[in-house]
């Protein structure tokens, strides 16, 4: 029975020599959790500056749902593409389902409910406080969507960090729609789940080290920017 | 769109009267100076004359027409800032134009030299003075060439030599062919830009006069009292 800090240790050496496999694996998360936040962004920020701006029929009842979808497991929303993707379902033809494209469908509509209700609230403040002169000036309410979209450019990249957070972090999802196929669809969650059941820890922890120290960087470089812009635009 | 006829105007949110009838004719030049205690409805009057507020009773007619197709702009007395340069800013007005963003910007940039800002285009809003603000807000508000302007307290808590400047920006865009409705506290002011004075309390306008005859000869009381009691405060400079 190896002892914990010889795991470590273990761990430490693997990272050290740059495992190939390791490295494969850490590059399909990031390729993965990347291209659905550069959706979420693109839908789940308009989305949440229509629900903060809007006025239509509906628009609390919306609100609450997208709330509510917030903390959806992501495993559900797995289940859903799956259903969706498998032969069976409407979008069966397309063949998706075990490959890194499912997980970047699984994983986008896990991120959009959460990146669309920071935006909501960002976007509502802002729209406090401009609605009248926006109004003023004839701004069609798409022409304010994008407005207070661009000038809450700083305090939005919350959003899109909370977005990569979730993607990179959650497990449920990649592993029903992906399958967990080594060199195919396994990533750092589903391959850390794997390798701790079959008693590698090592390389599990590994991941694990990894998985945190790619996070910290992200959001170490974003708050970095964030600081400059505050500087550069209060 | 003028001349401008307001006949009867009320606004009575929750059964108090805000704006309690007015009336008031507003022909095609110059600058009229809407003055009035705290609470008379001034601003109210103008959020209503740019579609803001919706009353409850009344109309205005707009030289013949219902509501003005377009051509009345507003500067608030915080105007909002983007984070974003104060060229763009500026620029930001002709959004909704359908102006192209060189254009928007090279017509920006022009502005910004009248109002004496071209130093700071590519400064960051959010930066400037107060007097700086109020400059760049008549500047986002002139580059549309609005037919009506109104500006509500432009210089409030303006030191005198940005209120200098200001004023100087305000007769140029009247020359320019606005015309202009602005509130103001600062009585000086009055005299020193107004052709008339439109005198409001409690939600109704109680005389429209040229400037001179308004502090020379004010009809009521409430008038004379009302600059008196702003009398000590001017002297005190
Ligand atoms: N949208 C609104 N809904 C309800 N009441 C309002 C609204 N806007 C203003 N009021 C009320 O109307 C009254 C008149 O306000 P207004 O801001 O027009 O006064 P003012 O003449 O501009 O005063 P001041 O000199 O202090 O700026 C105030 O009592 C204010 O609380
Ligand atoms: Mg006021």
């Amino acid at each position: 029975m190896p002892t914990l800090s010889t795991t470590l240790l273990d761990a430490v050496a693997l990272l050290a020599t740059f495992d190939a496999q390791v490295a494969e694996i850490v590059w399909l998360s990031l390729r993965v959790s990347g291209a659905a936040v550069v959706l979420g962004t693109a839908i789940g920020l308009p989305l949440g500056a229509v629900l903060a701006i809007g006025r239509f029929p509906g628009q609390q009842a919306a609100i609450v749902l997208i709330n509510g979808l917030m903390g959806l497991p992501s495993v559900v929303v797995g289940v859903v593409v799956y259903l969706l993707l498998s032969r069976s379902g409407p979008f069966g033809a397309f063949g998706l389902l075990y490959t890194p494209s499912a997980m970047v469908i699984a994983q986008t509509l896990l991120v959009i409910p959460l990146m669309a209700a920071i935006a909501r609230q960002v976007v509502e403040d802002a729209w406090q406080r401009y609605e009248e002169e926006l109004r003023v000036m004839r701004f069609s309410w798409w022409q304010s969507v994008t407005t207070l979209l661009y000038d809450c450019r700083h305090s939005l990249m919350v959003a899109v960090l909370a977005g990569l957070g979730r993607a990179m972090s959650e497990v449920g999802a990649v592993m029903v729609v992906g399958g967990n196929i080594d060199r195919v669809t396994r990533v750092m969650t589903t391959a850390i789940a794997l390798e701790t059941s079959k008693g590698d820890l090592p390389l599990a922890i590994a991941l694990g080290i990894v998985l945190v120290v790619v996070i910290l960087v992200l959001n170490a470089v974003a708050f970095a920017v964030r600081g400059w812009a505050m500087r550069r635009y209060g | 769109m003028f001349p401008i006829r307001i006949r009867g105007l009320r606004f009575r949110p929750n059964g108090r009267a805000v704006l309690d009838g007015v009336d008031l004719d507003l022909a095609g030049e110059g600058i009229t100076l809407v003055l009035g205690p705290n609470g008379a409805g001034k601003s109210v009057l103008l959020r209503t004359l740019c579609g803001l507020i919706t009353p409850s009773d009344g109309d205005i007619d707009w030289g013949g027409g219902r509501r003005p197709a377009s051509g009345v702009m507003m500067v608030f007395q915080h105007p909002m800032l983007l984070r974003a340069s104060v060229l763009e800013n500026v620029s930001l007005a002709m959004k909704p134009l359908g102006v192209s963003r060189a254009e928007r910007q090279r017509k920006a940039a022009d502005v910004l030299e009248r109002v004496g800002l071209a130093h700071r285009a590519g400064d960051s809003g959010r930066h400037l003075s107060g007097g700086e603000v109020q400059r760049l807000a008549l500047a986002r508000a002139w580059l549309t060439r609005p037919r009506l302007l109104l500006l509500d307290e432009p210089t409030a808590s303006l030191d005198p030599s940005a209120t200098a400047e200001v004023e100087r920006i305000i007769r140029e865009i009247r020359t320019d062919g606005t015309r202009i409705l602005m509130t103001t506290h600062n009585l000086g002011q009055a005299t020193r830009l107004g052709d008339d004075v439109v005198f409001m309390s409690a939600g109704r306008v109680r005389e429209h006069t040229p400037v001179q005859r308004f502090f020379a000869r004010p009809a009521s009381d409430e008038a004379r009292l009302f600059i008196q009691g702003e009398l000590p405060w001017r002297m005190s400079f």
